[in-house]
């Protein structure tokens, strides 16, 4: 026997049990993501053409690395958001729609450990 | 799954039916770019992997993004960004409740277009004509 009353068990939660939850996360997302933009369209801008070793001393100021962080971070998160949209919009079939679930899901993890990594290293070990 | 039971049953109006209205291909546009951008996503990631491993493996990547094919993809990538980023903008707009009208909806989307495009061309220029 469920403990808690109809409204209870209903209140704040949709049918896919996470309430606003997706939706709130795709709209803090999108706005975070707006001057992030703008600072990695102005660090590409500022460092196209630069070699390796100025890519890396760029990294060694604290305030990119962060930026750089949180832009790929906040991007990786929002992508994954809106690509479950679309693979929960066009794909119906059970498995095939879990399975790119699954690979939306990994590939967001994989693509935020990787620059998470990349940036790091550049920052302070090298 | 539809044609199984009743076919001849009134169905909704469906997509094709419509008639095309800028409004609805820049919501269409909105997501193809957010898909798409995916892949730029990937590209930005490599980018970074390859500045944190060597000189040769960097210099590699930056030749296939330096080389005109990398160009053009780049350009359509700094496109797609900035369109979506305004794009964007504009549903946060509607999420407060502003914008709705009939011409501010036909305005959002003509200066979404139109500042996508302009401020695409000002970074291309800024990246290829100032180095």
């Amino acid at each position: 026997m469920l403990k808690k009353t109809p409204l209870g068990q209903v209140l704040g939660l949709g049918s896919a049990k996470a309430g606003t939850e997706h939706w709130w996360h795709q709209r803090v997302t999108a706005i975070a993501g707006i001057p992030l933009v703008i600072f990695l369209v102005g660090y590409l801008l500022v460092h196209r053409g630069a070699s390796r070793a100025e890519i890396v001393a760029s990294m060694h100021n604290p305030i990119v690395a962060i930026l750089m962080v949180l832009t790929v971070f906040n991007l990786v998160w929002h992508m994954r958001l809106g690509l479950q949209v679309v693979i929960e919009d066009y794909v119906h079939t059970d498995h095939t729609k879990y399975a790119l679930l699954l690979i939306n899901t990994f590939f967001a993890v994989v693509m935020v450990v990787a620059a998470l990594y990349a940036i790091l290293k550049m920052s302070i070990g090298l | 799954m539809a044609d199984t039971r009743n076919a001849g049953r009134p169905l909704s109006p469906h997509l094709q039916v419509y008639k095309k209205s800028l409004t609805m291909t820049l919501s269409i546009v909105h997501r193809i770019t957010g898909v798409a951008l995916s892949a730029g996503t990937l590209l930005l990631v490599w980018w970074l992997t390859a500045a944190a491993t060597s000189d040769q493996y960097f210099d590699f990547v930056q030749a296939v993004f330096g080389s005109w094919i990398g160009k053009l993809v780049l350009f359509g990538f700094t496109w797609a960004l900035i369109h979506h980023t305004l794009g964007g903008i504009r549903h946060l707009v509607w999420d407060v409740g502003r914008g709705f009208e009939l011409k501010d909806v036909e305005m959002g989307a003509r200066l979404t277009l139109a500042g996508s495009i302009i401020l695409t061309v000002i970074v291309w220029a800024i990246s290829l004509g100032v180095s």
